[in-house]
């Protein structure tokens, strides 16, 4: 009997778990806002899922340069949004960069996390030795431009996808550990946390499983926002040609590429541009919708 | 009583206001009925959520974008509030109805001097010049008995005292002369020696400008004091009203009679006479049941009748009072003594040896003063004495309690205790260890689990993050009372039986439980792990009367089923002198009297005591008490007197020995210290404070029909 009853209830909070996560998800409908910005980022989420079937041609081939937008190709297909100075297919092109952006940018944004929230904890909850010199070690590397971080960092180690993380997390831990920091500083006066101090429990323990699950809510919020910042600056990066090496489609490198074509054949920078900046506009509205839902109640 | 020509100054009829939200309509008061005549004052009293301060914000028509007034009237010398536009309803705001609010930090402006603010008020209504509204200001201020009245102008909130702050607000209040004026829970968050002289400030300055006066406040003992007439609501009505007398007396509506059982009253007694809770709580606005809003929680509760229809409110015609009405179909076959079930009567707790005992005990802290001045003269380092020679003993099965006001040391107490601080200098030892010094990470699991504490805020004492049976859970495993799993499990429903919850809570999160079963979880999980001694700080100051004697019980039994012994920390002699068998008063982080609790509430007192007991209000119309109001404000901790620390504000002062010299500890019994110049036969000679005149009131019967 108590195991039955044991089984029913292990099967009614799965249930109560998942009918949670779907009306979270439902809240997301008060906010016109976030509505937009959740289509905007599925779209590209389905995107770079369905690359290989969506994309009309092969990304790196080279077909036919110059082809403006809509130009029909001999062998089959259509060229719909044209192809760059080497002849390769902007679409499809698009289409596969947007794996670059979707892998890198969520990846980046969570190691800078990892490394922010552990900061962040350490420096709020132990206070003294621990936040005086994570505090400055963050001031110092906030003090300087991003930018000129990034490149030095890329041109010191070297370009690639795992280096694109590395300078990011680098750049980005310290702005992420100051938030942390502030939201430790404020939960570990609650009562509760006194009570695990007074039980005896660790203070990972406490930082980890007592103080964190409290401040997701405006971590998430602020993830959201990040992670369309990490976008920009992965994009830049492909810009500056710190990017991914070449050929592989990067929306940032496409931009660069053909930028000094663009007055001839604006084609070939505007579509990668809108891309990019399409991705960022959903994750800000997503953000935004989320910061409302958090704020009524 | 003749009919006076005049219209009274506030009349409201039939009054019911709501608020629209996404739920629906939310009806937060209904039929509220209430005539207010220049001078008078009345009392609405009820616990959070019943919508009294819903009526304040009523009258002021200020209840935001999503309520409003949905029948009824409000008529404000005699014209309808409704029917004025947004000019005229500003004019009226401020100069003809001013509202006091509860907190006085969040009611002044940080950021402006309390001069520019106070001038506003003559400057926006009165149109007068700036030297006249400066004038004035000063002038109302040292009415509110503020000293040093130019000063307080040029300074900001911040740089003047909690009660110096509320006196302030009134004196903005009273600024332009308002003929009414609204107290949403006045003196709430001051301390009781700071409430007993702002309340007799209102008292001296209502009849001085003829004010009329609308208390808005939880607290019956108070009522008693400032009102005339009272209205008792709950969940949105008022259930009972008419002249203080006839409520405090003669109550009959059930729910009134429920309150008083919950307020610890001077005859009151753990063991003999303890209280008697109203089961079940306060309903949602919108899950209100229908008929009584008091049906299921009533014991007189009968099936058909109470859940009928909604129940009109009536004239009471058993006494002489003829606005005594009530909204009960059944009230007169109501009888207290057979509707209100008495609290059983307990054996006594054998106290046992001693738990803990604090000897000599100091806590200090050090604080570093960078000014030049502190430079040149070297005395760069200063000590907030929060803790000086503490000296105490509690014994097994014991209830010792701590009292004082805000600042006196009794939380920096708590937390040498469980070893969130350490402590300068002295001894504390639990079960004969000293833990004085041995920081909560150098404590062994054994004394760990033997002293826990109880929180005083609920919505902070539980993590909002987890469930409630993984956190009691978590308590049982690192104390080691149940390793495995399962039983941890089987011991977490136990718990939740001992405290009287249902089962299912185990799988609930915070955020979906009352206050009062928040506070019930903390006391299961300082128990999980059998304690030896448990700390209680303030544990039900932050709840409704209601629940909190329902949870003041609940901490009792289960230390009278354990032998714990309870340290209970409270600013609230009431319910000290009901729970503890041992006090402590504390002032200024040094102890002042300490002795078993009749000791301590009976002369010889030390006059702190004394003035503590006289401010306290007491819901009980047979008690007289002696006016004891005390002047002044605690001094700072860090430049605190050299002498006696009460002596700045002390009313028998015997003057510059108690300035200038430390006060000898006298016994005025065995275990009964007071620490004070005046010698025992002087202090032994005092009145006794609080006199209970006649028989309890209730055991009176009123008079025939």
């Amino acid at each position: 009997m108590a195991e039955h009853s044991e089984t029913a209830d292990q099967t009614a909070s799965t249930g109560a778990a998942l009918m949670r996560a779907i009306r979270s998800f439902a809240l997301l409908k008060e906010s016109p806002v976030g509505v937009v910005g959740v289509t905007i980022v599925l779209f590209w989420i389905t995107m770079a899922l369905l690359a290989p079937v969506l994309a009309p041609f092969d990304p790196l081939a080279t077909l036919q340069p110059f082809a403006k937008p809509g130009t029909v190709y001999a062998k089959g297909g259509t060229f719909w949004l044209g192809t760059d100075h080497i002849g390769r297919d902007i679409l499809s092109r698009i289409i596969w960069g947007s794996r670059t952006v979707l892998v890198y940018a969520p990846l980046a944004t969570l190691c800078a996390y990892v490394v922010g929230i552990i900061m962040g904890l350490a420096a709020g909850y132990r206070l003294g030795w621990w936040d005086l010199v994570l505090s400055r070690i963050s001031d110092i590397i906030l003090s300087f431009p991003v930018l000129v971080l990034y490149i030095i960092i890329i041109a010191t180690i070297g370009a690639s996808g795992l280096n694109i993380i590395i300078a990011i997390t680098f750049a980005s831990a310290p702005g992420i550990m100051r938030i942390v920091r502030g939201l430790v500083l404020d939960l570990r006066n609650r009562e509760y946390v006194a009570a695990a101090e007074t039980r005896g429990e660790t203070p990972m323990y406490i930082m980890l499983v007592e103080i964190l699950p409290n401040a997701r809510g405006p971590l998430i919020v602020d993830a959201c926002l990040r992670l369309g910042y990490v976008i920009i600056t992965i994009g830049v990066l492909g810009f500056l040609g710190l990017g991914l090496p070449p050929p592989d489609p990067d929306w940032g490198g496409m931009i660069n590429e053909t930028r000094q074509m663009a007055l001839a054949f604006p084609h070939m920078t505007i579509y990668p541009c809108l891309a990019v900046s399409s991705l960022i506009l959903g994750f800000n509205l997503l953000a935004d919708g989320l910061r409302e839902i958090s704020l009524r109640d | 009583m003749a009919e006076t020509p005049v219209p009274p100054l506030l009349e409201i009829e039939n009054l019911c206001l709501s608020y629209f939200t996404r739920a629906g309509e939310i009806p937060a008061v209904k039929d509220f009925s209430l005539t207010l005549r220049a001078g008078e004052s009345v009392g609405l009293v009820g616990e959070s959520g019943c919508g009294k301060s819903t009526v304040a914000m009523g009258i002021m028509r200020y209840m935001g974008n999503n309520g409003g007034i949905v029948g009824g009237s409000i008529k404000f010398r005699g014209r309808d509030m409704a029917t004025l536009d947004e000019n005229e309803i500003r004019r009226l705001r401020g100069s003809q109805i001013s509202m006091i609010y509860q907190e006085p930090m969040a009611a002044l402006n940080p950021s402006l001097t309390i001069g520019q603010q106070l001038m506003e008020v003559p400057l926006a209504h009165d149109d007068v010049s700036k030297a006249e509204a400066f004038e004035r200001s000063v002038q109302m201020l040292t009415d509110v008995r503020l000293p040093d009245a130019e000063r307080v102008m040029g300074a900001y909130p911040h740089q003047i005292s909690g009660g110096q702050q509320q006196r302030v607000v009134i004196a903005m209040a009273l600024l332009s002369n308002p003929a009414l004026l609204l107290l949403d829970e006045p003196t709430t968050a001051l301390d009781v020696t700071v409430e007993a002289g702002i309340v007799q400030l209102i008292a001296e300055l209502s009849r001085k400008y003829d004010t009329a006066l609308l208390y808005i406040s939880h607290n019956l003992g108070l009522m008693l004091e400032v009102c005339e007439r009272i209205g008792v609501m709950y969940s949105g009505e008022v259930v009972e009203e008419g002249t203080i007398d006839s409520i405090f007396t003669w109550p009959k509506h059930p729910y009134t009679h429920g309150l008083f059982g919950c307020i610890p009253l001077p005859h009151c007694d753990k063991n003999a006479r303890p209280l008697v809770a109203i089961p079940g709580q306060l309903p949602l606005p919108h899950e209100r049941p229908p008929g009584c809003n008091f049906g299921p929680r009533c014991t007189f509760f009968k099936g058909g009748l109470c859940d009928a229809e909604s129940i009109a409110i009536e004239p009471v015609t058993t006494d002489d009072d003829p606005r005594h009405r009530v909204r009960c179909v059944r009230w007169k076959e109501f009888d207290a003594d057979e509707a209100v079930v008495a609290g059983e009567s307990k054996p006594p707790v054998e106290v046992g040896e001693p738990v803990l005992e604090v000897d000599a005990m100091q806590k200090y802290y050090e604080v570093h003063d960078h000014s030049m001045a502190a430079l040149i003269s070297g005395k760069s380092i200063k000590y907030v004495k929060a803790n000086e020679s503490l000296n105490f003993t509690a014994r097994r099965g014991e209830t010792v309690a701590i009292v004082g006001e805000s600042g006196c040391g009794k939380s920096t107490f708590a937390k040498v205790l469980m070893g969130l601080e350490s402590a300068t200098d002295g001894e504390v030892r639990l079960e004969g260890e000293n833990i004085a010094d041995l920081p909560v990470q150098s404590r062994s699991t054994e004394q760990l689990s033997n002293l826990q504490m109880v929180f005083q805020n609920p919505n902070d004492t539980l993590n909002p993050s987890h469930t409630i049976g993984a956190q009691i859970a978590r308590v049982i495993r690192k104390f080691g009372v149940e390793t495995d799993k399962a039983k941890a499990r089987a011991r977490v429903l136990a718990l939740l039986d001992t405290v009287k919850l249902p089962r299912d809570f185990a799988k609930r999160r915070p955020r979906q439980l009352s206050g009062g079963q928040k506070q019930r979880i903390g006391i299961a999980r300082a128990f999980a792990g059998a304690p030896s001694m448990v700390i209680a700080d303030e544990p039900v100051s932050a709840l409704d009367v209601s629940v909190a004697a329902a949870v003041t019980e609940l901490l009792t039994d289960i230390q009278r089923e354990h032998k714990t012994t309870l340290l209970f920390i409270s600013h609230d002699l009431s319910v000290v002198r009901y729970l503890a068998d041992r006090v402590v008063v504390m002032y200024l982080g040094q102890i002042m009297e300490r002795g078993t609790t009749d000791q301590v509430f009976a002369p010889p007192y030390h006059p702190y005591t004394e003035a503590l007991l006289s401010a306290v209000p007491i819901a009980d119309p047979e008690i007289e008490k002696r006016q004891i109001v005390l002047e002044g404000n605690l001094p700072s901790a860090l430049n605190p007197p050299k002498g006696c620390p009460f002596a700045s504000r002390c009313h028998s002062s015997l003057g510059d020995i108690c300035d200038q010299e430390r006060p000898p500890v006298q016994f005025a019994a065995d275990r009964h210290a007071i620490a004070c110049h005046i010698p025992m036969e002087e202090l032994a000679k005092v009145e006794p404070v609080i006199k209970i005149i006649t028989e309890r009131a209730a055991d009176v019967p009123p008079p025939a029909e």
